[in-house]
């Protein structure tokens, strides 16, 4: 299909949906579509995971190496997260090396990651100033229909509980279980629609969103990373509902994701 | 290829291989069609440990303009090794060996699609490893085939391609990932199933000219009865448009 | 009582050339014919024909399309018509009288028109026109897209499909032959036409389709 120009008419009418408070597929305003995680996929991989949010697919996986630690922590192992639009998920996607949305992409699953500590980088140090951990968390996006961001972050989060680290084949003594604690941070994306609120947006929506907000909520419903995007605004009251609606849903991916990394 | 083999491994013994397949047996392989939502055709590929996912867009006008071609269409493989599909990741994006595989896969491809029903136009072919293990450009080129004809692309044949090769002075079909870096020989072979006709050949170690004969004709035979694998993948997918729910 | 059609994929065996003659969708080799697409194989007269199950619209000079206008210059809008090519819409090929370098007044970026394939070139050059009666820019409704192929099951025999959705919907439908469907009605409206297309289009080839569809369409939701 070559039809990246979006007609007006399309526009309209979901603009016309949403002034009678339905959307494009049917959903309320403030649900989320089905979701469905796989885990260790990917034998080559030290962890993985396949998560499909509605017909949105992302698959994760994890490598590590040895290497050395940066100088001003020389005691911690190194995260680097990447991501890749390839165009194999969509017909807007180009090949070529990563561009502004993907390396978007790539920084905020980074920052929900990093900045919740869930990764005990100081475990994955062997010899301080020496040699550490490298890890590499690469985020393959398979499918495009819109929500990358929630998919992407549930994928590396599934990726890595199931992640193990491969001494072994370092002969650094025995794998291990790759150190984490218990309570990730969770994103949920809304986008603002003819003055609507909506969450987890379908390509459809998010091609002719006005603005997009993601927020990242742990256990306790604290915020722990937002990103907004898109060229449009959002008012004090629209950002506060947002997260209020982040944090509820924010509860419900957790245990799809608690299902999909017990066993 | 061309790795020193370690002491301890050995890699036939008994007519037997290191993984116990028989000199003229294929991994397990799995053909799965129309995988994707966004594609135009899709196809998933197992093959022994391979993971690989095709997908076709078009075809669609060739952008920039400057590459359209005004007799006939242009066929655009691209091979992609996903970050984590190897034992050391690989660096994101092309490097010298997957342009070269985009290449070959690309002319192979474009032997077989009637290009001319569509000038001025691009199929692009997304071929993305996501688990390598010896053998990925065969099962790519083997995924795209049945990715182009879920396109509903039109086709004089449905392309299929499976390796031969050598190990410790035997000939044996489809090479697994010890038998690929300390056997004697790799030999990847692509064909139009219907016609046997090569669509792509690439040799590396040493045969001699009766060698070659004996993998050739294995690797043919190898690739009719992956060819059968991607008609059945492609019937069972569309058999169930026929059927009320 | 009508035959269960055959699937065919690339390089099957569908008929003998001694029978019959090789008919769209299929080549001749050694007395054999052989289909190149992944289709429905389908007997005409002493023709075999594969009628295809997937793949992108191939306009036909004289085919009505539903057209969005991605490019404008100042004598002619270049149109996507869901086609591998873009369209040209030239000024002296539309109902109104432009003025140079008035184009986008009359079609401005991502309009939709009606509009019909005047032309198809060797090279598949596309001219349109919307010199017609009955041609003309949509407005408001709804532009939903489906597998080209799938078309002539959503309008029917003689058109009988599309008449039910219209009575029971209520809505205004026109369908271009390029996949691309226009709606226009209220919205529980449009959303019970869209429901009972896409069901079209998935079971487009099954038997009982019609009463499946009027019961869609009977449904209060």
């Amino acid at each position: 299909m070559s039809s990246s120009v979006v007609p007006s008419i399309k526009k309209d009418f979901i603009y016309k949906l949403i002034s009678e408070g339905k959307r494009i597929d049917g959903r309320a305003f403030d649900e989320y579509r089905s979701i469905k995680i796989e885990t260790g996929l990917i034998r080559k991989a030290e962890g993985s995971a396949k998560v499909k949010i509605g017909n949105t697919q992302v698959l994760v996986g994890i490598k590590m190496d040895v290497g050395e630690p940066y100088p001003d922590s020389p005691d911690m192992g190194v995260l680097t997260t990447s991501a890749e639009l390839i165009p194999l998920a969509s017909p807007d996607f180009e090949a070529g090396p990563p561009g502004k949305e993907a390396i978007e992409l790539a920084r905020v699953v980074d920052r929900g990651i990093r900045e919740s500590e869930i990764i005990q980088l100081d475990k994955l140090c062997i010899e301080p100033g020496e040699k550490v951990w490298i890890m590499f968390i690469d985020i393959h996006v398979l499918d495009q229909d819109g929500n990358l961001f929630d998919a992407s972050l549930l994928a590396s989060l599934a990726a890595l509980y199931t992640s193990t680290v491969p001494a072994e084949r370092f002969e650094l003594g025995e794998n291990f279980k790759l150190p984490l604690s218990k309570d990730p941070p969770i994103s949920c994306t809304s986008v603002k629609l003819n003055n609507a609120i909506v969450i987890d947006p379908v390509l459809d929506e998010e091609e002719i969103a006005d603005a997009r907000l993601t927020v990242a909520t742990d256990k306790k419903g604290d915020i722990r990373a937002m990103q907004k995007g898109l060229s449009g605004s959002f008012t004090i009251e629209e950002v506060k509902k947002i997260i209020k609606a982040s944090i509820i849903n924010g509860k419900k991916l957790r245990e799809v994701l608690n299902k999909s990394i017990r066993g | 290829m061309g790795m020193k083999k370690p002491e301890d491994v050995i890699l036939f013994k008994n007519n037997k291989r290191i993984d116990g397949r028989k000199p003229d047996e294929l991994r397990p392989i799995k053909i799965e069609a129309g995988v994707l939502y966004r594609a135009d055709g899709s196809a998933y590929v197992e093959w022994g440990g391979n993971k690989i996912l095709a997908a076709v867009y078009g075809p669609r006008e060739a952008l920039p303009k400057h590459i359209q071609d005004p007799r006939k269409a242009i066929v655009n493989a691209r091979y992609n090794m996903a970050a984590f599909s190897v034992e050391d990741r690989k660096r994101p994006g092309p490097d010298r060996r997957s342009i070269e595989i985009s290449k070959v896969i690309s002319e192979a491809l474009e032997r077989v699609i009637l290009t001319e029903q569509f000038p001025r136009a691009s199929i692009d072919v997304n071929i993305e490893v996501l688990d390598a293990d010896a053998g990925t450009r065969c099962a790519g080129l083997t995924a795209a085939g049945v990715a182009l004809a879920d396109a509903g692309i039109p086709m004089r044949d449905i392309p299929v391609a499976c390796a031969a090769g050598k190990v410790e002075g035997k000939v044996i079909l489809d090479l697994c990932k010890e038998e690929d870096n300390y056997g004697d020989a790799d030999m990847p072979v692509a064909i139009a199933p219907l016609t046997d006709e090569i669509l792509l050949l690439q040799m590396d170690g040493h045969l001699t000219y009766e060698e070659f004969e004996k993998a050739l004709d294995l690797a043919i035979k190898g690739c009719h009865i992956v060819s059968e694998l991607q008609k059945k993948a492609l019937l069972k997918k569309y058999e169930r448009v026929l059927e009320v729910e | 009582m009508e035959e269960q059609p055959k699937i065919a994929i690339p390089s099957m065996v569908v008929g003998d050339a001694k029978r019959f003659r090789p008919g769209r969708g299929t080549f001749e080799k050694g007395g054999k014919i052989y289909s190149t697409r992944l289709g429905l194989i389908n007997k005409q007269a002493n023709f075999i024909n594969i009628v295809p199950l997937s793949g992108v619209y191939d306009p036909i000079p004289g085919d009505t399309i539903i057209g969005i206008i991605e490019d404008i210059s100042q004598t002619n809008w270049l149109v996507n018509i869901n086609a591998p090519y873009p369209a040209v819409l030239h000024v002296n090929e539309v109902p109104w009288h432009v003025e140079l370098g008035e184009t986008s007044k009359y079609l401005k970026y991502a309009d939709a028109i009606l509009a019909k394939i005047l032309l198809v070139d060797e090279t598949k050059k596309i001219i349109l026109t919307m010199k017609e009666r009955g041609l003309h820019k949509l407005n408001g409704g709804q532009i939903i897209e489906i597998q080209p192929i799938k078309v002539p099951r959503v309008i029917g025999k003689k058109g009988t499909m599309i008449s039910m959705i219209k009575k029971y919907t209520g809505c205004r439908i026109i369908v271009g032959q390029n996949g691309r469907i226009w709606i226009d009605g209220n919205t529980d409206g449009v959303e019970k036409a869209t429901r009972a297309i896409r069901k079209i289009e998935a079971e487009a080839h099954t038997k009982g389709l019609t009463i499946r569809i009027e019961k869609l369409l009977k449904n209060r939701r």
